[in-house]
């Protein structure tokens, strides 16, 4: 399983032709305390890049964008009465949506962990 | 010395034999806690519906006697559950309330983004003037001529200082106007059979209501970044400009505080591209009276009269936020708007029909906030032009005398000066435990109400500083000191000072993520709601 990462902070870890998505600890982190997560409906068909989840901290709003294109097959229900999950853990069990990829081709353009590591170290 | 008894027409006074010293006798311990719940004379307040009581209410009607229901069974059977408390009790209730409150007349509101300026009591003597304050919108036209009146004068100084053709005057609110004005450039498209343009363009420091007002509108958004120095990225938009543009959503100054010193390009670049120039008006407070709108190639934009204007809010509103428009867009303004007749008299044109334009509809459904148009009339008439552009630049020189005097402790967001307001990141806290919100938290407990913070989102950690020109430099000295204070004790390690702030307000810090998370939304009876905890 591969996992790949985004400049806006969101993570992608692809299994056969479904990747799960979500943001990462660092975003979680800087958006302070979760209080809300809008999921997208389940059969939505994103392009890369697209408005995909909106996420909502006592900070502020903000847009979770999808990392790669498909076709919404699954969201993280647990995180609408439990949005706390996504600072618990933003990495696994607060994953956002899984995606059945229709192009993984994207996948090759975005971060591995160490590219990811030291995009942050720069920021 | 023996004993003088004194006699008969003696001025001597009565010696006062009671002696006791007035000196507080030195208490190192912690205050006691009161029998009462009261601190000193902050009373304690209980929500109205667990201090009321029937049998206390303060109006004693008999029962009516000889009414025959009609209701048919469908009476209500149980109690409403209103408070009863008598005058005295509900007067207590509102006013100890009051006194847990911050506002403007209580002392600096440095609140970044939202203006908290003076209302001046002159406005809202003016507002309560019988002729204005008891007119009924339905009213003939030809017994509220004097309203009217207020009306087209304030059209003509809005118009005259922003540089414009028309005004909308309208629209309820900021984001309000912002609806006006994206309505007419959209309505403009149309009629030239333009309907492919629905793109528009949002800087990413944008005020949240751009983006939003651009979709309600039928547009979509496509932001635009940021350069280094706090302003639109000039390369940026110029990749984003295309045959499908239909405008820009621009604040100047922008969120940041900031001049967006390329404007008259960006409108250039905006109308050469076939878009409109949107303008959001909100730091409007900071140009009024020296630039005009008008002349930087703006096509709309809308004034709050509750910030620039000195009309109340934050509580106090209502707001409102007349829209002016350019040459291309004035045909578009929407109805009601005053005219004057060759008779010279002064009336309403209520109709699309009766329009020499094409109003793309109406907003509201009468004339708009008349209180504030009056309030904001008398402001500009008590200032005279001179005095408007004097408020403007003395809100400017405030904020940058508290950025001058801050930069040492606290760390500016973008080098050089400020417009209206004072923008700081917190790379200075950095290390220190202390948060911005536990800065603004224990600026509670100095006596001002916080700054903006966490906004504009560019900034990390936000904290944008607002004085207005209300501010005397004594009151900006105090705040200096305050918050220099508070700068050096966070540096200094005082880190409890500020994470448990604050100490001495009425309410303690409060669970933001709980009440957004579990929140509570309706009151139940004590008893109720511990069952409900118990579930």
């Amino acid at each position: 399983m591969t996992t790949k990462y985004t400049k806006d902070h969101e993570w992608v870890s692809v299994a056969g032709d479904i990747a799960t998505c979500g943001i990462t600890a660092y975003a979680a982190d800087q958006l302070g305390d979760v209080v809300f997560v809008e999921l997208p409906n389940i059969g939505r068909i994103v392009s890369q890049g697209d408005e995909v989840a909106v996420v909502e901290s006592v900070k502020a709003a903000s847009d979770v964008y999808a990392p790669v294109s498909g076709e919404v097959v699954d969201v993280n229900e647990a995180l609408a009465e439990a949005p706390e999950g996504v600072n618990e853990a933003a990495e696994s069990t607060g994953w956002f949506t899984k995606l059945k990829l229709t192009d993984p081709a994207e996948l090759d353009a975005l971060m591995d962990r160490a590219a990811y590591d030291s995009y942050l170290a720069g920021l | 010395m023996s004993r003088r008894h004194a006699e008969e027409g003696d001025l001597v006074m009565a010696m006062n034999n009671v002696g006791r010293p007035t000196a507080a006798i030195a208490n190192n311990g912690a205050a006691p806690t009161t029998f009462s719940g009261a601190r000193g004379l902050l009373q304690p307040t209980s929500l109205i519906f667990e201090t009321g009581s029937i049998d206390r209410t303060g109006v004693d009607l008999p029962p009516v006697k000889g009414v025959k229901t009609r209701l048919g069974g469908l009476a209500r059977k149980s109690s409403t559950g209103n408070p009863g408390l008598s005058e005295p009790e509900a007067v207590r209730h509102y006013v100890r309330l009051s006194q847990r409150n911050y506002a403007i007349d209580l002392g600096m509101f440095p609140l970044g983004s939202c203006t908290m300026k003076h209302n001046a009591r002159l406005n809202e003597k003016m507002a309560r003037l019988p002729g204005f304050a008891d007119v009924h919108p339905l009213q003939p036209v030809s017994t509220v001529q004097g309203a009217l009146g207020v009306m087209d004068q304030l059209s003509h100084w809005l118009i005259t200082l922003t540089g414009m053709k028309a005004v909308a005057l309208s629209p309820k609110a900021g984001a309000h106007g912002e609806l006006c004005g994206m309505l007419a450039i959209r309505a403009a498209l149309d009629a030239q059979g333009q309907t492919h343009r629905r793109r528009v363009l949002v800087p990413e420091s944008a005020h949240g209501t751009n983006p939003a007002t651009a979709v309600q509108c039928g547009f979509i958004v496509d932001e635009i970044k940021a350069a280094p120095d706090g302003r639109v990225d000039l390369s940026d938009l110029k990749t984003k400009l295309g045959e499908d543009v239909a405008g820009i959503m621009l604040t100047n100054p922008n969120t940041c505080g900031l001049f967006e010193r390329d404007i008259r390009e960006i409108a250039d670049l905006i109308h050469a591209a076939g878009g409109y120039f949107y303008c959001d008006g909100a730091n409007f407070n900071a140009i009024a009276g020296r630039v005009r709108p008008g002349d930087l190639g703006v096509d709309a934009m809308h004034i709050n009269l509750h910030k620039t204007f000195s009309t109340p809010h934050g509580g106090g509103g209502p707001g409102s936020g007349p829209t002016v428009l350019s040459d291309a867009l004035a045909p578009f303004a929407p109805v009601p708007y005053v005219v004057t007749r060759a008779d010279g008299s002064l009336d309403l044109v209520e109709h699309e029909a009766d329009s020499d334009g094409e109003p793309f509809g109406r907003m509201v459904a009468f004339h708009g906030q008349m209180g504030m148009y009056t309030r904001a009339l008398t402001y500009m008439l008590s200032h005279g032009a001179d005095g408007i552009k004097q408020a403007s630049e003395d809100a400017v020189l405030n904020a940058n005398y508290v950025q001058a005097c801050l930069k040492e402790h606290m760390s500016p967001a973008f080098d050089g000066v400020c417009m209206h307001e004072a923008l700081f990141d917190d790379s200075w806290l950095e290390g220190t435990g202390v948060t911005t919100l536990d800065f603004a938290k224990a600026m509670i407990d100095e006596g001002y109400h916080p700054m903006t913070m966490y906004f504009p989102l560019v900034v990390h950690g936000a904290m944008l500083i607002e004085p207005t020109e209300s501010e005397s430099k004594a009151s900006l000295d105090a705040f200096i000191a305050s918050m220099t204070g508070l700068a050096k004790a966070a540096k200094a390690g005082d880190t409890t000072r500020f994470t448990g702030a604050p100490y001495h307000a009425p309410v303690k810090r409060l669970d933001e993520t709980r009440a957004a998370r579990k929140p509570v939304l309706k009151w139940a009876p004590p008893v109720e709601a511990s069952k409900i905890a118990a579930e």
